[in-house]
């Protein structure tokens, strides 16, 4: 049920039977767009998509991968910036 | 060092063999020490090493034998011939043992092509050839049509154990390392995108090769300090870790951080939901190494073809006691058990 | 590899891990439930709960599509797999998971034409090339996995492809969810929401949690810091006093879900009136059937499965593992007589089934009869 992975488009290999290559940490296959490939939005060489068996169930929205990261990182930096008070505040 | 639980072997009450007595885990284990043991029931077959060591005046013989089903017979990085002939000699090499001669022996499904029987003949040759051995005798049946998936190759292999080598199980000791010679589950996942089913490409390669080189060098870098060695062939370098630790009582700790494993064949195993500690290799070699020789140890594997990516990829401790424990590279722990069967793709 | 490696830094985690010892209430005791099966397997594989503080403690629960079907159901599929007639085709999760009399590799071992996928429409390509046998695809998942057998149908259906059937056991997800809460002997905090199944079904489903039963829930993805922040997120709703949906995993999930999805499984499947689910009994409107448009694909009408009840073994606590109110190590055959070699009931087949995932990443000590279940 839960085993999907991320991967890259790399080539729309037949539109009509709405197959992509996609490509994971090197590997490729060919899977299925056509849950979310459409007139308004079409999936392009480049989009990423999530994988799951064989078929594209969903596009990664880099944008809010990078924010997600981002808050992450700010808990990670005011994490951080308490140690190093922490350890400062030591030396006395 | 706590002593090794005590063994019953379990009794094999299966009613009928299927694929996961194959596979190398826990149903191999069982078939082994729960039908055959029993049955065969001598000690120069106990141990159940990769090579039985056999007296011979003041030297010991070294035997072992392998059968070879791959499918399919030709897959990118080698094919059934010299993964054959490398298999028997890499046994050898990890018992401490320099190979003296191989049989082979054939078993032809009708219908096969001349020009793959002869390709494999001369991939046997050519890997003979490459580590010095000589194929000194063999045998050859044909079988009908449908029983036989094209070609299957049983090589026996017989060397002589190097007395300056002494290595067991149960010689290593908490604070001991271990050693991997290079990146995991190549000839394992290799093999799963030739078959073609499930229609996964990748420049993936099978890493067969023969051990020789690597464990000369380690021998002599390592010297005294060199305890073990092991070939992680089916069920992958989980397999053979737990077997150590069950067979001499200690801990394995892994730290998931160093494990080497190409790109490639990670994206493979999160696609189908593999780990690349259980998939087989066929030109990688284990070894525990004590502390104080571990650091020349890894040195001299990275300075052998074949070694480059060798790495220190855990250590051996006095607990958990007959398990392996991996350090996360997230930061948790996890056990590292036993594979039960075939590691099969899942979807969950 | 992207989008995964970023995901799982172990400086992140440190970081996040220490924001949740300084917001968990050391006088608290916190029951969080991570619903999805790929959820458990996540916590365990990666070693998260070392990173808790001990007030945060994790329950499993039934999000495990191979684990809650009952043993009567399996049955029913080794049944049709093992009809000289049927190219059986499954995942490869399937194989190794007990019904009454063996299991699915057992059954292969004598004989049967039973084959592994990756994906159902591989299933429908080994139907094109064997016309003359029936293929069969044994269809499990929650509704991550439906939209995908429902496009394959489809496919099968526009091709005219006459040999091609679809065993279906998809089951949703938020029926037994409300099912554990309405269970009298069960206490949790908050919930953890199932990453995959909201890219279907959105996180609008999940708005009763909190509206009726006041539990907040965090939609999470699958790398380990996404479950480390969603756990974060609901201890922060919980020391603001808010109770409402998050989405943690809003790279992936879309907050309606996804349209051509939902509407391709309103075309080809309609919901039974009830399901069986293992260690939970029948719960109203919460499994799947081909719809009457596709009446020609459904292997259960082709076969006249007969769908005979097998009760649990009598050692079985599958149900009560499932619902949360047993951890694995408490259930009383827990690594003796029911082993990932020799499972007694699917938790420990499955790997992410909450028991096998304890026991092969989360055991931290040999069983304890020396040289038992060996």
């Amino acid at each position: 049920m839960c085993l999907a992975i991320p991967g890259r488009i790399v080539e729309i290999v037949d539109a009509d039977l709405q197959l992509a290559k996609a490509e994971v940490g090197g590997v490729r296959r060919n899977i299925n767009i056509g849950l979310v490939d459409s007139d308004d939005e079409r999936i392009a060489p480049g989009d990423w998509v999530l994988i799951h068996v064989g078929f594209a169930l969903s596009k990664v929205d880099e944008a809010e991968a990078l924010a997600t990261l981002k808050t992450l990182e700010e808990i990670g930096d005011a994490y951080q910036q308490e140690l190093d008070e922490l350890h400062a505040s030591r030396i006395e | 060092m706590s002593e090794p639980a005590s063994r019953r072997p379990p009794a094999f009450t299966a009613p009928r063999i299927d694929m996961s007595h194959g596979a190398g885990g826990k149903a191999t284990h069982k078939l082994i020490e729960g039908l055959f043991l029993p049955a065969l029931d001598n000690p120069l077959l106990a141990p159940l090493a990769d090579a039985a060591l056999l007296p011979f005046g003041d030297a010991r013989l070294a035997l072992t034998t392998d059968a070879f089903v791959v499918h399919p017979l030709v897959f990118p990085g080698g094919s059934i011939g010299e993964l054959a002939v490398n298999g028997t000699i890499n046994d050898l090499a990890v018992s401490g043992a320099r190979p003296l001669a191989l049989s082979v022996a054939l078993i032809i499904e009708e219908g096969l092509e001349t020009p793959v029987l002869r390709r494999e003949i001369e991939a046997m040759a050519r890997a003979a050839r490459c580590a010095n051995v000589s194929i000194a005798t063999g045998d050859t049946k044909v079988v009908e049509r449908g029983k036989g998936d094209g070609l299957y190759v049983i090589t026996t292999g017989v060397g002589i154990a190097d007395p300056t080598l002494s290595l067991s199980a149960t010689g290593i000791r908490p604070g001991d390392k271990i050693l991997c010679s290079g990146t995991l589950g190549d000839h394992g996942i290799a093999i799963l995108m030739a078959r073609g089913n499930l229609e996964l490409e990748a420049d993936v390669l099978s890493d067969t090769r023969p051990l020789t080189p690597l464990v000369a060098a380690l021998r002599d870098a390592a010297g005294p300090h060199l305890r073990f060695m092991r070939d992680p062939t089916r069920g992958g370098v989980a397999t053979v870790l737990n077997e150590l630790a069950r067979d001499s009582g200690c801990g394995i700790a892994l730290w998931e951080a160093q494990l080497p494993v190409r790109e490639v064949v990670q994206g493979a195993c999160e696609i189908l939901g593999l780990d690349p500690l259980y998939v087989a290799n066929e030109g990688k070699l284990l070894a525990v190494v004590a502390d104080d020789g571990a650091e020349a140890a890894l040195a001299a594997l990275r300075g052998v073809p074949g070694g480059e990516e060798a790495a220190l990829i855990g250590e051996v401790r006095a607990e958990p006691a007959g398990m392996v424990l991996m350090h996360t590279q997230f930061g948790g722990t996890r056990m590292i058990d036993m594979l039960i069967g075939d590691p099969l793709p899942r979807i969950c | 590899m992207r989008y995964v490696d970023e995901f799982r830094n172990a400086d992140l985690a440190r970081a996040v891990a220490a924001k949740i010892a300084a917001l968990a209430d050391g006088n608290r005791h916190y029951k969080i439930m991570e619903v999805c099966g790929g959820h458990t397997h996540t916590i365990y594989r990666h070693g998260i709960k070392d990173l808790l503080p001990p007030q945060v403690e994790l329950v499993h629960g039934p999000g495990c599509p191979v684990c809650v079907l009952p043993m009567g159901r399996v049955d029913d599929g080794i049944a049709i797999a093992e009809r000289p007639e049927v190219i059986f085709t499954c995942f490869g999760d399937m194989l190794r998971v007990p019904g009454s009399k063996g299991t699915l590799l057992e059954v292969k071992a004598e004989g049967a034409d039973i084959r592994l996928v990756y994906s159902p429409l591989d299933a429908l390509r080994i139907a094109r090339e064997n016309p003359d046998r029936d293929v069969v695809f044994y269809a499990i998942g929650f509704e991550t996995t439906a939209p995908s057998t429902a496009l394959t149908l489809q496919r099968a259906k526009r091709e005219g492809i006459a040999n091609f059937f679809v065993f279906c056991n998809h089951v949703t997800i938020v029926p037994p969810i409300r099912a554990l809460l309405d269970s009298p002997d069960l206490r949790l905090d908050a919930f953890i929401g199932p990453g995959h199944v909201s890219t279907v079904i959105g996180c609008r489903p999940y708005a009763f949690l909190p509206n009726d039963y006041g539990k907040p829930v965090v939609v999470a993805g699958f790398e380990p810091l996404d479950i480390i922040q969603a756990i974060l997120m609901l201890l922060q709703q919980l020391a603001d006093g808010r109770c409402e949906v998050e989405n943690q995993y809003n790279r992936v999930v879309p907050w309606e879900g996804s349209l051509p999805s939902l509407r391709c499984l309103a075309e080809v499947f309609e919901l039974r009136p009830y399901f069986e689910w293992r260690g939970l009994g029948f719960i109203a409107q919460s499994g799947l059937k081909l719809a009457s448009a596709y009446a020609d694909f459904d292997a259960e009408l082709r076969y006249q499965v007969e769908g005979v009840r097998v009760a649990d073994p009598k050692a079985c606590q599958c149900g009560e593992v499932l619902k949360g109110v047993l951890k694995p190590a408490e259930c009383k055959v827990f690594g003796t007589a029911c082993t990932p070699e020799h499972p007694l009931g699917a938790l420990m087949v499955s790997s992410e089934g909450a028991c096998a995932a304890y026991h092969n990443f989360g055991r931290k000590a040999l069983p304890m009869a020396a040289g038992a279940g060996r």
